[in-house]
């Protein structure tokens, strides 16, 4: 199957600043696409380019098939968006304006549109002027899944969502993306990707750092291991691929290297295991990774690679 | 902590925020008054003039609901008469917007929240906000005394105007005071404020209107409504005639009971919360809403309507005054030469709807300007974004807007047309002459779409300096028309503006020739927008 969204070395500058430095997205049909990076690395930049609202200034750009900024229309009925920061007409009804953006693109479920307004506890009669940013957010949602489409562009819309909200959304999103529907999702909320997502791309400073499934990631890094055995397992600091070994009393934590765990296991083996916890790197570990060293440069110590000042 | 705490601080803030709105409706009221002592000064060079001028004030009606109560032969005095009702509603406006400015629209963006979990006690933000008001009233009305007796006017009369100016500024940022306590947004302490503003003019042009002209018909005794109406009050002080200064008390004492009365809302009501409950509204949209242009009219009409009221209010007393335009002038030597030079040989009253008419085409392109620029709004708020990433694409949507301020803009000065005809028939029973004033005004609807196209123009090749540009272009096609000929400006700069080219119908003949030219200019200049449009980045952060 065609993937649902393909850009090719996307450049945007915007006079001085540079935007998208080369964005290299792949977005298969069907999955359900995680877009990463903190605030200003370009992920708005990005979608507001699929969605022809922008013009990249260099590179190529396909969405279902069609060149967003030349098929606009046509393409925006097969998908919904909902934008990051929501802001709606302040003298029309919250239902007034789901209503709206949901017939605009092109006919809506009424059904389905009353059911989400149910499940995400939305006052349809309110004004959009006394809306909170989250109850904004879930205008613009319930209007986007409301719609029968192919694609779901996410820009990080759950922002203003409290963790009730924010679980109803993380269902309806595994609802609407069944039966081939494909979403990206923009997020720097990464236990929400984690759960969520089956693929990730990690943009950094307009650029791709790392793409994939979280499996796939997972081998590119370190697990970390606590184990309790009968006798001590001094040798695993000259084991290949161990880091930040602690010897404890009774055994030992550490971090090894995807290439190495099973070599490290079978010398656990040999120490007779009486406990072992491993665990697996989380997203956040992951995402660290690519920008540990501008934490540490944030934190203001030099420790990170790359962050000393 | 007293409820008082950190209200110095406040009022600080507010003055560093105001730093450039305030000084300017200062230096623009003082400005006018200025302008208006002259004009009249000016205008009634003789003791017959100035004679002839009072009686006509209070004999026509119009003049009465426009301008005031007639008072007298004094220059200072007829001056007032002119000025005092009008630089009372502004004094009005910059008080009392300034009142919600730092009351209510701090409780609706959330900022009192944050200011108010620090040191500041309850009623600092209103007292604040209040000590701005009444600053800058006090300041105006200084400026205003000091202007006033610059034109050689005694010192008594024209202190008596500076305090009146700034009793209207206390009065009404009052009145503000209060309104913000009641609505819960900026937009509707607003609308009472205006709702107010309305009422007291009403009630003055009402008690002015039954008056009775008294003194040899120089002066009129207003009817009792005027004295409801700060604006009233205003007029009743007749600085120069009889210089009332007992009225100023008035002032003193409305504004004394408003402010209690704020004060007393404020302590009752919970922060962000109004003394009307919200009404809810449908839970579902109307057919009629579900289309670019469906949402474009619901965001236009209201602004539509009160253009259109507007118009018609302003035009209709135009209109009434017509029959009296050879009265007007033989009264004032000045009007009869700014006339004759339109077009020299037409009759008094045919120049008179065409100046009057040239005027008001302008008042439209105003209406049209604003609701072209709400397109500019609704990208720098993003709420573009979202239209457009539906499939709505962006042809439709600009024409969505372009088409209903095109229609609008057609539809206010047919108002003005028509309530113009309206009155002046009413008056004078001539269907035909009537007809011509409507003619008057249609004739400057090509003038008016080529402002309109100008604006699209900006908005589609330089969103973020468009509102700038578009101001500026009405302010220069203003000036042109209305100074051209005082400054002496070059015939090339006299043509850049489209108004310029309108036939001045009814004084002279209808050409179409121009008009098929300026249609052509705007088509054209749309038809480049749209292209524009089209090519160009959503320019969405301001």
């Amino acid at each position: 199957m065609d993937a649902a969204i393909v850009t090719t070395d996307l450049k945007k500058r915007y006079g001085k600043t540079t935007a998208l430095d080369g964005v290299n997205l792949t977005v298969e049909t069907g999955e359900i696409h995680g877009f990463l990076g903190p605030n200003g690395a370009g992920k708005s930049t990005t979608i507001r380019i699929l969605l022809g609202l922008i013009r990249a200034d260099a590179g190529a750009v396909t969405i279902l098939g069609g060149d967003p900024w030349r098929d606009a229309v046509a393409l925006h009925r097969r998908l919904a968006y909902v934008p990051g920061d929501v802001n709606l007409w302040p003298n029309l009804t919250g239902g007034e304006a789901i209503d709206l953006l949901a017939s605009l693109r092109g006919g809506f479920d009424k059904v389905r549109r009353d059911e989400m307004v149910e499940r995400f506890q939305l006052d349809p009669t309110r004004r959009c002027s006394a809306y909170s940013k989250g109850n904004r957010q879930k205008v613009a949602i319930v209007a986007a899944f409301a719609s029968d489409v192919e694609l779901y562009l996410l820009d990080e819309p759950t922002s203003g969502l409290d963790p009730l909200m924010e679980s109803v959304f993380q269902d309806v999103v595994r609802e609407g993306a069944s039966d081939g529907r494909t979403v990206l999702l923009s997020s720097h909320i990464l236990s929400e990707a984690e759960s969520l997502c089956d693929r990730v791309s990690i943009i950094r400073e307009g650029r791709i750092v790392e793409t994939g499934t979280l499996d796939e990631m997972r081998h590119l890094t370190r697990t970390s291991v606590h184990v309790v055995t009968a006798r001590l397992p001094v040798d695993l600091a000259e084991l290949p691929g161990v880091h930040d070994l602690e010897m404890h009393v009774d055994g030992a934590a550490f971090e090894v290297d995807a290439e190495h765990f099973d070599t490290v296991l079978g010398y656990l083996t040999g120490c007779s295991v009486l406990a072992l916890t491993s665990t697996p790197p989380t997203l956040e570990d992951l995402f660290l990774r690519h920008y540990g060293d501008e934490l540490a440069k944030l934190n203001g110590n030099g420790n990170g690679a790359g962050g000393a000042r | 902590m007293t409820a008082w705490t950190g209200t110095w601080r406040l009022a600080r803030l507010a003055l560093r925020r105001d730093r450039i709105m305030l000084p300017v409706w200062i230096v623009g009221i003082t400005l006018l008054t200025w302008a208006g002592v002259q004009g009249v000064a000016s205008a009634y060079a003789s003791e017959a003039e100035r004679a002839a001028g009072a009686s006509f004030a209070a004999a026509n009606s119009a003049t009465r609901i426009f301008d005031g109560p007639a008072s007298g032969t004094d220059i200072g005095s007829m001056a007032m008469v002119e000025t005092m009702g009008k630089l009372a509603i502004y004094v009005a406006l910059m008080s009392g917007q300034a009142i919600i400015r730092h009351t209510r629209r701090e409780e609706e963006t959330g900022r009192a929240e944050l200011v108010g979990a620090s040191v500041v006690g309850r009623y600092a933000r209103l007292t604040a906000a209040l000590a701005v008001a009444v600053g800058a009233s006090l300041v105006l009305g200084a400026c205003v005394a000091a202007v006033v007796a610059a034109n050689d006017l005694p010192w008594a009369g024209s202190l008596l105007a500076g305090a009146t100016i700034t009793g209207v500024g206390i009065c009404f940022a009052g009145i503000a005071a209060v309104a913000a306590q009641i609505a819960t947004t900026q937009r509707g302490s607003n609308a009472i404020v205006g709702a107010a503003l309305g009422l007291a003019f009403v009630l003055r042009a009402t008690g002015d209107a039954l008056g009775t002209i008294a003194d040899g018909g120089v002066r009129v005794v207003s009817a009792w409504p005027s004295w409801l109406s700060p604006i009233g009050w205003a007029q009743q002080v007749r600085a120069f005639d009889q210089d009332n200064w007992g009225v100023v008390a008035l002032f003193g004492a409305l504004a004394v009971v408003l402010v209690a009365v704020a004060y007393a809302l404020t302590s009752r009501r919970d922060l962000g919360a109004g003394m009307v409950r919200e009404r809810s509204g449908p839970a579902s949209a109307p057919a009629a809403l579900l289309s670019p242009f469906g949402l474009a009219w619901r965001l236009q009409r209201m602004q539509l309507l009160a253009w259109g009221c507007a118009a018609a209010c302003w035009s209709a007393p135009l209109g009434a005054l017509g029959d009296s335009a050879n009265d007007m002038a033989d009264a004032s030597a000045q009007l009869k030469q700014l006339l004759e030079a339109i077009a020299p040989g037409a009759s008094m009253v045919d120049l008179y709807f065409a100046y009057v008419m040239g005027l008001l085409g302008i008042v439209a392109a105003a209406y049209t300007v604003q609701a072209l620029l709400r397109m500019r709004t609704e990208e720098a708020t993003g709420r573009l974004e979202p239209l457009l990433s539906s499939a709505v694409g962006r042809r439709r949507w600009l024409a969505s807007h372009a088409v209903i301020a095109a229609a609008g803009s057609v539809v206010v000065l047919l108002v003005s047309g028509v309530s113009g005809a309206i009155g002046y028939w009413a008056v004078t029973g001539d269907l035909g002459g009537a007809v011509g004033v409507i003619g008057a005004a249609t004739v400057y609807v090509p003038a008016v779409l080529v402002v309109g196209a100008f604006v699209i123009t900006a908005f589609a090749l330089a969103p973020r300096w468009a509102p700038a540009i578009a101001w500026f272009a009405l302010a220069a096609v203003l000036t042109v028309s209305q100074f051209g000929d005082t400054f002496d400006l070059p015939q090339w700069a006299l043509n850049v503006s489209p108004f310029t080219h309108i036939p001045l119908v009814p004084a002279r003949a209808l050409t179409l020739g121009p008009l098929f030219w300026l249609v052509g200019a705007a088509a054209a200049l749309v038809a480049l927008s749209f292209a524009a449009f089209r090519r160009r980045d959503l320019a969405i952060a301001a």
